[in-house]
């Protein structure tokens, strides 16, 4: 009786192996090797022609070893936390405009009969099947002739502009799922239309309105396209700053540490958005 | 169903809001004018100037090639991630696959960038580079996709197999594939359009010698924009509305924000 079982595991664990061995592989060589590279060069010096030094046989005069310097210029100058906390600002107005046109969208989207509501959601969808850049690139035309083209409000409309159906698609798949008669029995014990949104549809719609926010705050705090073709010249954010170590200046370790900064700050908002979102299933 | 006509107003609004941009775009790639100002008179010249652009042809096929490549790659890499995740429970996998799709894209991009670098040298940065960065990003979309198709599943099918004395690369082959082959093919059509489409990671990848078609729209942008772009940002509008469409015939749910 033994036998057959062991063999059966010892096939059932290769299998295992077979199945999740190469993407396991691929992703810790390719996604998980080259973050912790990042880690460690946040800590290193750039190379004799910028980049980053070598780890071995650095030409003589070149710094190797490792160092805090990164860090302490991060600190040290109160430009990097302004761009830092003006990223958080125009991030934060896009998720909240996003937010306000999102919600009659979803709203209308689930309280449709069911034969329209896949269509529906497909509309909302379909501009998506346009490349990013043309997104952006039509904001250029449509703005430019009002002379609204290079500035903070442009940035806004265009990040909201390609982030607004990530508020849309877990808005609905929330509100979807609401009981009608929640609604009926707000209304039978005398709620007014304002009251019953307020004090029904909106508490019970916040997991949905967490995970979209999560989903548009954090690749706008990224962004830095968007910034790039429709902002001002030199309003930057964080993406700006990154990009241009990397290619730019090629401080490698100065980029490395900025953009380990923002994971921290990326990190943090998820864990919060889904601790906000578990805490309103709970409270539903 | 309350449905007031102010929730109406508000929602046609924001309708219009997400067509108007696109279809100013399609209309002035029309107009028989250099400047996108004001309609002068309808012209299919800038489809035949982008026609005869060599350097976009060339952008084409490499983006072509590109996505290809790293579609396949990610749906055969992502469907074992799919399958894992389901069937083992794995911890690791969900973090491993899914970090890279929901972290801001330039985080990615540089830490490739870093990685090919360091790691193959100064000149590495090429075709390959750019076809394992779309590799990574979209496998976690491709598992996201055929996990769902599995948990819609009754368990008691791969048993019934293991039971009749199926080894377990039969029961794959005769029985799992088939069933979450909708799924498998959704998950491609998504790779594909997602790399096809990709900017961000491509742009720290590609190095000089490899444009791709949105690396060719930003240089466009950013040094002069001409009709050109609006002819080229037609066509490549409908060639992912295109795969986006076939995605949602073939997997209705995948499209549905299940991520």
């Amino acid at each position: 009786m033994t036998a057959p079982t062991e063999t059966r595991t010892r096939a059932g664990r290769l299998t295992r192996l077979f199945v999740s061995g190469p993407p396991v592989i691929f992703l810790v060589v390719f996604f998980l090797v080259p973050a912790l590279i990042m880690v460690v060069a946040s800590f290193r010096f750039p190379g004799e022609f910028g980049a980053l030094a070598p780890m071995f046989g650095a030409a003589p005069g070149v710094e190797t070893g490792f160092t805090v310097e990164n860090y302490g210029f991060f600190f040290g100058d109160s430009i990097y936390a302004q761009i830092f906390i003006k990223s958080f600002g125009v991030a934060g107005l896009t998720t909240l405009i996003c937010l306000v046109m999102a919600y009659p969208v979803a709203l209308l989207i689930a309280r449709s009969p069911k034969r329209y509501r896949d269509m529906m959601v497909l509309l909302v969808i379909l501009p998506f099947a346009s490349n990013f850049l043309v997104r952006v690139y039509a904001w250029m035309i449509i703005l430019g002739p009002l002379d609204l083209l290079f500035s903070r409000f442009a940035v806004i409309v265009g990040m909201v502009y390609v982030h607004l159906p990530f508020m849309i698609l877990p808005l609905y798949t929330n509100l979807e799922k609401h009981d009608p008669a929640l609604l009926d029995a707000a209304q039978d014990l005398g709620a007014n239309a304002w009251q019953r949104f307020w004090r029904v549809t909106f508490p019970l719609s916040l997991p949905g309105i967490f995970s979209g926010s999560a989903l548009v705050f954090i690749p706008v705090l990224g962004m830095f396209a968007i910034p790039e073709i429709l902002g001002g010249k030199d309003d930057w954010l964080v993406g700006n700053l990154i990009k241009e170590s990397f290619l730019g200046t090629r401080d490698w370790p100065f980029g490395s540490m900025l953009s380990l900064m923002l994971t921290i700050a990326v990190l943090a908002i998820a864990m919060m958005a889904s601790w906000l979102a578990q805490r309103g299933v709970a409270r539903a | 169903m309350r449905r007031s006509p102010l929730l109406w107003a508000a929602a046609i609004a924001v309708y219009a809001f997400l067509y108007i941009p696109l279809l100013v775009v399609v209309i002035f790639s029309f107009n028989d004018s250099k400047l996108n100002a004001e309609w002068v008179g309808f012209t299919f010249d800038w489809y035949r100037k982008l026609a005869a652009n060599q350097e976009m042809r060339a952008a084409a096929i490499n983006s072509l090639f590109i996505a290809l490549v790293a579609a396949g790659l990610a749906t055969v890499l992502g469907t074992m991630a799919g399958i894992a995740m389901h069937r083992y429970k794995s911890k690791l996998l969900p973090i491993l696959a899914l970090t890279p799709v929901a972290m801001p894209e330039i985080l990615l991009g540089v830490s490739l960038l870093i990685f090919f670098i360091s790691v193959l040298g100064e000149e590495s940065l090429s075709l390959l580079t750019v076809i394992i960065a779309h590799t990574t990003f979209c496998i976690g979309f491709v598992a996201i996709i055929v996990r769902a198709r599995l948990s819609g599943m009754d368990e008691s099918i791969f048993e019934a197999a293991r039971d009749l004395g199926a080894t377990p690369w039969q029961t794959f082959r005769l029985v799992t594939l088939p069933l979450i082959m909708p799924g498998v093919v959704a998950g491609a059509l998504m790779a594909f359009t997602l790399s096809i489409d990709d900017f961000v990671i491509t742009f720290f990848t590609a190095g000089a010698g490899v444009p791709t078609l949105p690396l060719t729209i930003y240089t466009m942008i950013k040094v002069a924009v001409t009709p050109e772009v609006n002819a080229l940002s037609t066509l490549f509008m409908l060639l992912t509305l295109t795969l986006i469409v076939l995605a949602g015939r073939l997997a209705p749910d995948a499209l549905r924000g299940k991520g």
